[in-house]
């Protein structure tokens, strides 16, 4: 039974997140109240989930192109560019707080990451180039065209419609909650009802096999980052709209890094092949909890990068499974000897 | 050749987990000599070389080298004693210069600076007297062609105080002029007293370039001979050897009444790849065993792969009778056009080494059908089910990831996925290799059953008992050549083996 459930690919992600949750119950005990206030719900959990938002739909994005074999570092990028178009499109129009200016200005930045994703895709899957520097170009330069749209300044707007978005409630909840869990469901959906998956996990796990079964790989992989690029332009979506303005210098900064790290953090290799969309929801929670948590136990925000990175060392460690064997033998027996990794060598 | 040999290896024994891969194994080398080590894929000779060079400890036997007993336990060390390898894969670094690849890891040096201009003027030197290569050592190695590539590859080995090269398949991805040129180096060594380790799967290079034979079976030691006493046939029968005749039970294909269908499937005029394949043209009917017989390296596999897609051909018309009549330009055109591919790369072109049995079997099934048009679960644990039971997949779990199953499992997991796209052809390259005698027997006789209900198969193999049993037509390739195509009444063990053998 407990075999079992170790071997379980969520176990681990869920073990470390129990633990931090663990940390604050002891360190924290307000941690876990929530109460209802004007019909909305309050509490740490509840703002682990809002906050969290964001980075939670990068990183379902971020799952598939990592399971291509790929890896895409210009989501955090893609935030702040969707966020820039939307954020200019409204605040040029009319009546800002009307519907058709708001469902216009979430059409253009949704249509320029698809455009965006696509060109990422094109330049692996097509001119071959590898993921890394391919999505490396628009990391940087993405930076450059989100300042761009808002002409180097933050653009700010009052649109009650734009701000439901990032900031609004629905049944007592955040309604970003609402759109993580409808890109989630779909997601799965997409992936695990059509054979979609299939071939994400095929092409990831050996590439060469799979053009020769006849999967088209190339269309795989581009439409993987296109799928990327359009979470992370939702989730561009969501952290302007939060607080009203566009800020082509700092949203999203170092989004692809947190996301990568909830991918793997959930159970997906970074060579490709198997993934696993609800391991990498606990990821981006992991990380968001401890991001939480280092703030309201008042660590000193000078440190609070050396705490974060702590964790997430740890917290690798943990998920490691040659670390855990080691950990194991010697625990079992003391005096092991190196003769494994000399033959390993020779 | 009066004197004695540089190296001597007498009794040398191998095992590796249970499987013996040398069983007294001897070996000799003299000064001045190319040695040709010859065997079929698995007979040994990678192992007799790592063994040779340090990569593998022997378990038993006796190494002299210059009279000395010789105790390798690293390359490294085997450098030192004067034992280099150029392995058939150049590997250089191609953006050093040309002399920082001959010197790399041993650069002259004073006070620790690395002196450039002295380096390139050995480099120069060296190649020029030893070599008589000129060519200018400071531009980078990737400027050079695979064949300058493979000579500094040479001059690398010779740096040290080389007694003994080994060269590992110099030859397979050279052309005939870089051969030649190749070979002029080598006789240039030859003279200057090296002793010359050449193994290759070239049968014309051996008679080209060697002094002697040794050859290998199944680890096993067949014998040494003097390349110009050992006629090319008898080469040929002493590398393939005949097969224990646990097979036997199987119908002969001789007896079978209906050959092809006489209605034409296949047909590649003048198809061509360079450094793959030369020029050949084909016809397959449907309902009929085509063998391609040749040894490894012979152009089998590359030719086959041109008939899949898989490579593209450089020249030629290809043409099917098939669903869509669509040219054959990648894989997916092929499958399209009912052409199957079982690759001979069990690892790396077959399996999808993190799925399942069940999504491995059903994966060109559905990539056939697109996205969208999903097969159902159930449907494909029926289909999973289907075949493990028809052709005996062990273990019986579909859910298992298929890099947990046997060699011989994941080639019938394989089989099975082709065989669900019930395909007009079925190409079949090596299904056999590495798998043991009963799967061996269940597979053949597959194959004779599919070709009964009207599947045309293309059968790839390096046991030539098997081609010549299975065979309606038997396509003879030698030299990257389709070289002869022999009927039902040529087909005999020996016919076969004179055309590979190609005197």
């Amino acid at each position: 039974m407990w075999q079992r459930m170790t071997k379980h690919y969520l176990f681990w992600p869920l073990a470390a997140l129990a633990v931090l949750l663990l940390f604050n119950l002891i360190y924290n005990p307000g941690f876990f109240s929530i109460r209802i206030q004007g019909g909305h719900l309050y509490g740490s959990l509840i703002d682990i989930l809002n906050y969290g938002s964001p980075l939670m739909l990068v990183s379902i994005g971020m799952t598939l192109v990592i399971a291509t074999g790929g890896i895409d570092l210009s989501v955090g990028s893609l935030v702040a560019i969707s966020g820039a178009v939307a954020c200019l499109s409204i605040s040029q129009a009319t009546d800002q707080n009307s519907l058709g200016a708001v469902i216009m200005a979430v059409a253009m930045a949704l249509g320029l990451s698809i455009v965006l994703g696509l060109w990422n895709g094109l330049l692996v899957a097509g001119a071959g180039i590898q993921p890394i520097i391919a999505t490396l170009i628009l990391m940087v330069a993405g930076r450059g065209i989100a300042q761009l749209i808002t002409s180097g300044q933050i653009i700010t707007i009052s649109s009650n419609t734009y701000k439901y978005i990032g900031a609004g409630w629905l049944l007592l909840l955040p309604f970003s909650i609402f759109i993580v869990a409808a890109v989630w469901l779909v997601t799965a959906l997409f992936t695990r009802r059509t054979a979609l998956g299939l071939f994400i996990e095929s092409v990831g796990s050996n590439p060469t096999a799979s053009r020769l079964s006849g999967i088209k790989s190339r269309s795989v992989i581009i439409a993987a980052y296109i799928f990327c690029a359009l979470c992370a332009g939702i989730a561009g979506l969501l952290v302007s709209s939060n607080v009203s303005s566009a800020d082509g210098n700092n949203a999203g900064l170092w989004f692809e890094l947190d996301a990568i790290l909830a991918v793997v953090i959930g159970g997906t290799a970074l060579t490709g092949g198997r993934f696993y969309l609800s391991g990498t929801i606990v990821g981006a929670l992991i990380i968001q909890t401890m991001t939480t948590t280092i703030y309201t136990i008042g660590v000193p925000p000078e440190i609070n990068l050396v705490v974060k990175a702590i964790v997430v060392f740890v917290v690798c460690l943990i998920q490691s499974e040659q670390f855990r064997a080691r950990l194991a033998k010697r625990r079992k027996s003391r005096p092991v000897g190196t003769d494994q990794e000399v033959t390993r060598h020779a | 050749m009066n004197q004695r040999p540089i190296l001597e290896m007498r009794g040398i024994h191998k095992r590796f987990s249970g499987f013996a891969a040398l069983s007294n194994v001897s070996f000799r080398l003299f000064p001045g000599e190319v040695h040709a080590l010859m065997g079929e894929n698995g007979a040994g000779k990678s192992t007799l070389i790592k063994v040779l060079t340090g990569v593998h400890e022997i378990d038993e036997g006796e190494i002299q080298l210059d009279e000395r007993r010789l105790h390798v336990s690293s390359p490294y060390e085997a450098q030192e004693y004067g034992i280099s390898t150029v392995y058939q894969e150049v590997n250089l670094c191609s953006n050093l210069s040309v002399a920082e690849n001959i010197f790399i890891g041993r650069e002259p040096r004073r006070f620790g600076r690395i002196l450039w201009k002295e380096m390139n003027r050995r480099a120069k030197q060296l190649l020029e007297e030893r070599l008589h290569v000129q060519i200018d050592v400071t531009l980078p190695l990737g400027a050079y062609s695979v064949a300058v590539q493979q000579l500094v590859a040479i001059a690398r080995a010779l740096n040290i105080s080389a007694k003994v090269l080994i060269l590992d398949e110099p030859t397979s991805s050279l052309d005939q002029n870089e051969v030649r040129e190749l070979f002029a180096v080598m006789r240039k060594l030859k003279e200057q007293g090296l002793a010359i380790l050449f193994v290759t799967h070239f049968l014309d290079q051996v008679y080209e370039i060697s002094d002697r034979i040794t050859i290998l079976r199944s680890g096993e030691f067949v014998g040494e001979y003097m390349t110009r006493d050992l006629p090319r046939i008898e080469l040929v029968t002493k590398m393939i050897g005949k097969e224990l005749e646990q097979l036997e039970q199987l119908p002969n294909q001789a007896k079978r009444d209906a050959v092809g269908s006489g209605e034409q499937f296949l047909e590649a005029r003048g198809l061509r790849r360079n450094r793959a394949i030369e020029a050949f043209d084909l016809t397959i009917e449907r309902g009929e065993i085509i063998g391609f017989a040749g040894l490894l390296g012979s152009g089998r596999t590359e030719a086959a792969r041109l008939l899949f897609g898989a490579d593209r051909a450089d020249q030629g018309v290809l043409r099917t009778s098939g669903k869509t009549g669509a040219p054959i330009d990648s894989p997916r055109a092929a499958i399209k056009q009912g052409i199957a591919f079982c690759s001979e790369n069990r690892k790396t072109e077959g399996i999808i080494a993190d799925l399942s049995v069940r999504e491995n079997i059903i994966l060109a099934l559905q990539a056939s059908r697109g996205w969208f048009r999903t097969i159902s679960r159930k449907r494909q644990e029926e289909i999973a089910d289907e075949y493990i039971q028809k052709i005996n997949i062990n273990p019986k779990n579909p859910e298992i990831l298929i890099r947990n199953l046997s060699g011989g499992n994941q080639q019938k997991v394989l089989l099975a996925r082709w065989l669900l796209m019930q395909p007009d052809l079925l190409i079949l390259d090596e299904p056999t290799r590495g798998i043991d005698i009963g799967a061996k027997t269940e597979i053949q006789k597959l194959v004779l059953q599919l070709s009964q209900e009207g599947m045309a198969v293309l059968f790839i193999s390096s046991e030539l008992e098997e081609v010549v049993r299975v065979s309606d037509r038997i396509a003879v390739l030698r030299d990257r050549q389709l070289i002869s195509m022999m009927e039902s009444d040529e087909i005999s063990h020996e016919n076969v083996m004179k055309a590979i053998a190609g005197r």
